[in-house]
Order: structure tokens, then C-alpha cells, then sequence
């Protein structure tokens, strides 16, 4: 284990700093760069607060739609299991399997979930309309 | 915004070109012709934009002529459309009673400023679409703004295609509806460019195929019609700008761009946040004489929403490949999802 601050204290120094002292101090384009520096920084601390949820939320849903098949522990190897099956999901799709019945609406429920989930990330809930 | 660029020789040497040009150009003795004030205002990689201030002496009289220069970068032709084509452009719209900046002056000859340029009027007002959503001082603008936005573009629209000055505009391949051709060069840029599988996207795609229309008519297209790209003050709209993206297609596709969730910066109105399709579409069809086919709208308004989410692949893409390592464009991959969430919208049936 590392040592105390961890990633997500460390990633709201870096904020802290972005937004407390480096914007003020600037002008012009590199003002804005460090305000969307600061943004940058809050997208990664929430997608550490969520990954795990949202990547085995994503998997359920991927599942259920292609069928069971074994979640492998491991985040990278997760990330690339998800890859794959979503490259299958797309190869579904251009195959005509969801332009009607009930795989299309099992489909859209879960890719509203999915974009929900990285909308939850990229941007914080006062922007989301 | 960037910031001006403070004067110095090289610029110097610029405003004394512009100003040998045009008294070259109006047959005029050079000492007759004078810019000043001349600074950068802003423009990306593949244009550049002045501000320049030209004194004309003729007859014992002085012309002081506020005016923008719109030039590609020197060395190379730039990606952001051709300069004669956009100055063509400008010529029959300003003719057609659109309101636009006067095109004056101009060249493609590269030997004058380094690359292709010209001149035209300087317009006051705002552009930034949060001042015109925000600001108090605006609220007159707003209000009647949707139903401004497409009286213009009833004009626009309404311009000959014959003209001269229309004859560089990029026309649509023979035989195939614009929205068709328009949405496979699109959905084929987002495989090229896209490091990762978009179900949605492929949904969409197959969606919006299902529902691109054969347009009654085809017309001069803007291309890029919303807020942020016309200069407004308080009593309405002064000027529609960038014109690169100008090309002969359905005329709907400006509706539904000016619809696109993208360009309503937060508001809950969907025509550029200031108004509602109704309003816009009711306006539209007033000055134009002709039906808008709202099935039509709702195709080109979730189109645009494909197209944004392209940008977005695109930009980050641009990041990802070492090629411009900007923090600007390192975070604009995550807006994906933005355009993903508006696409499905419609594929629920919601829009």
C-alpha cells in the first residue's frame, strides 16, 4: 500500500492548486487551459470514486445482452473484456438484431444506464440537463 | 479568447501591405491609403483574423473604414475553406440582403500577405452564446431571436445558385439525397477515427438512415448556423459569420443544426436556446414561402448531434496521436458521451 495522502487527496491538492492559484495568477489562453485543467482533475477523481461500480454495472449489462461469460478480476483485463463485447454489440447492431423487439429495448435500456454512468463522470450533476 | 498580439515590425509590415493593396486596388496613389490599429484577433490553426482600421484620402475627403481581415495562414492554404470561395460567398449574401460583413478587398495571390486573404467590414456587437443567454441588456435579443434566426435564413436559403459568386461552393454528389450522402461520409469519418466501439452511434447511424429525407428543393447551406456564430446587440442580430462550412444541400439541415442540443449552451429552449422549433420552423416558412417538414427537422436535428459527437472522436483522436498535446483537446473526448445521451433521446423516442 502507498502512504496517506492517496490518489483521490492528491488529485484534490492538484485542484486546490489549479483553481486557488494558478488561475488567478494567469491570463489569456493559459488561464483558461488551468480551468480546464482543474476540470480535467475533477473528471478523473470521480471516475476513481466509480470505476469499479460503473465497469461491473457495464459488464451485468453486456451479459445479459450477449450472454454469460466469466468477469475477469483484474481492471485492465476488465476494460478489455468490455472492449471486446461491446465490438460484438456493434457487430449485432449492424446485423439488423436491434432495429426492433424486445433486444432493442433491452439494449437501450442499457446503453441509457452506460451513458448515464459516463455522463455522471464527465461532467458534475448541476451541468447535467 | 486569445489575447491581442502586441504590435511590432512584422505586423507593421502587414498593415503597410494591406494598405499598398487596396490603394492598388481603388487606383489610388499609395500615401492615400492608411491602416492602423492593426492586432489579431483570434482563429485557430487553419485561418487567421485582424482587425485593421483603413484611412482612404479621395476627392479631399477621408474614409475611415473599420474592417477584418480573414487570411490563411502564411505557407499553405488552409483547411478552414477557401478565402475566394467564402469572399463569393459573402458577396451574394450581402447582395441578398443577408445580413453579413461588406466583403471589400481581396486576393489569392499568396505574394501580398504570405497567403490568400481579404477584407471586409468590421461588425460591433457580441458573439459569446452565455452573454446572449445570460445578460439582462439581451433579454429584448433573445425573445425575438429564434424567429430572427429564421427569417434570415429564409434568405440565405433563397439566394440564387446560379450566381457567379456561388459557383466555388461545393455542390452534393449526383443522385443521392443530401442527408444520405451527408450521413455516410460522416458515419464512415467516425469508424476511420473512433479508438473505441460506440454501440450508440451504430444505433443512431442505422436510426437516422431509416429517416433521411428527399429534400422538396436543395439550396445554399450555412453550414455551421447557430448562436456563437452571428454578432447580436440589443436590438437583434447584426451579422452571420463563418461561412467555411457553406455547401449546396437540403435547406433543413440549418434548422436542425440550429436545433442540435450542443448549441443551446445549457438552455432548455431547443432553437440555439432561445426559442422553440415552432417558433423557428413558423418563421422560417413566413419568410420563405415554403413548408418545413418537421419529420425532416427532427432527422437533421439528430444528425447534428452525430456530427458533434464526430468532432468530438476527432479532437480527441487529434490527442491521442501526439499530434497537437493540448490540454483543451485531451479533454474534449469526454464529451462524447454528451452527443451519445442527445442520440438517445431520440432513439427512445423522447424527441
Amino acid at each position: 500500500m502507498n502512504d496517506r495522502p492517496n490518489a483521490t487527496e492528491l488529485l484534490a491538492a492538484v485542484e486546490r492548486f489549479l483553481e486557488e492559484t494558478a488561475v488567478p495568477a494567469l491570463d489569456g489562453p493559459a488561464k483558461y487551459h488551468a480551468r480546464v485543467a482543474a476540470n480535467v482533475v475533477r473528471i478523473v477523481a470521480r471516475e476513481l470514486a466509480t470505476e469499479d461500480a460503473h465497469g461491473a454495472r457495464e459488464w451485468e449489462g453486456l451479459a445479459a445482452l450477449l450472454g454469460d461469460a466469466p468477469k475477469p478480476a483484474a481492471r485492465d483485463a476488465l476494460h478489455a473484456a468490455i472492449h471486446a463485447r461491446n465490438e460484438e454489440l456493434v457487430r449485432r447492431i449492424r446485423a439488423g438484431d436491434a432495429d426492433a423487439g424486445p433486444w432493442r429495448d433491452a439494449l437501450l435500456a442499457h446503453l441509457s444506464r452506460v451513458v448515464a454512468d459516463k455522463l455522471d463522470v464527465a461532467k458534475p450533476p448541476r451541468e447535467k440537463r | 479568447m486569445s489575447a491581442p498580439q502586441a504590435g511590432g515590425s512584422a505586423s507593421d509590415a502587414m498593415a503597410a501591405a494591406l494598405a499598398a493593396f487596396v490603394a492598388r486596388e481603388e487606383g489610388l496613389a499609395p500615401e492615400r491609403v492608411r491602416a492602423a490599429n492593426l492586432r489579431r484577433l483570434a482563429g485557430g490553426a487553419s485561418r487567421e483574423i485582424w482587425s485593421v482600421d483603413l484611412a482612404i484620402e479621395r476627392d479631399g475627403r477621408v474614409d475611415a473604414l473599420p474592417l477584418v481581415v480573414r487570411k490563411d495562414p502564411a505557407g499553405r492554404v488552409g483547411d478552414g475553406g477557401d478565402r475566394g470561395v467564402e469572399r463569393g460567398v459573402l458577396r451574394a449574401a450581402f447582395a441578398g440582403g443577408v445580413p453579413v460583413p461588406r466583403p471589400r478587398w481581396g486576393t489569392s495571390d499568396a505574394s501580398v500577405l504570405g497567403a490568400p486573404f481579404f477584407l471586409m467590414d468590421r461588425v460591433e456587437g457580441e458573439t459569446l452564446p452565455q452573454r446572449l443567454l445570460r445578460e439582462e441588456r439581451y433579454a429584448a435579443t433573445r425573445a425575438g431571436m429564434a424567429a430572427e434566426l429564421g427569417a434570415i435564413l429564409a434568405k440565405i436559403h433563397a439566394l440564387d445558385l446560379a450566381s457567379p459568386d456561388l459557383a466555388g461552393v461545393a455542390r452534393p454528389p449526383a443522385g443521392v439525397a443530401p442527408a444520405r450522402a451527408e450521413l455516410a461520409k460522416t458515419a464512415q469519418a467516425i469508424r476511420d477515427l473512433a479508438v473505441e466501439p460506440h454501440p450508440v452511434l451504430e444505433l443512431a447511424e442505422r436510426w437516422l438512415a431509416q429517416r433521411a429525407p428527399e429534400p422538396p428543393r436543395i439550396a445554399l447551406v450555412h453550414g455551421d448556423y447557430r448562436v456563437g456564430n452571428a454578432i447580436f446587440d440589443e436590438r437583434g442580430v447584426r451579422a452571420i459569420l463563418d461561412w467555411e462550412l457553406v455547401h449546396v444541400g437540403d435547406p433543413i439541415e440549418d434548422l436542425g443544426w440550429l436545433c442540435t442540443r450542443a448549441w443551446r449552451f445549457g438552455s432548455p429552449l431547443p432553437a440555439g436556446g432561445v426559442g422553440t422549433r415552432e417558433q423557428l420552423a413558423l418563421a422560417y416558412e413566413q419568410a420563405s414561402g415554403t413548408k418545413v417538414d418537421r419529420e425532416a427537422l427532427r432527422f437533421w436535428e439528430a444528425f447534428g448531434s452525430f456530427k458533434v459527437a464526430l468532432v468530438f472522436v476527432m479532437q480527441s483522436r487529434v490527442y491521442l496521436d501526439g499530434r497537437v498535446r493540448s490540454i483543451e483537446l485531451a479533454s474534449l473526448g469526454r464529451r462524447t458521451v454528451e452527443a451519445e445521451d442527445a442520440l438517445l433521446r431520440f432513439l427512445r423516442g423522447e424527441e
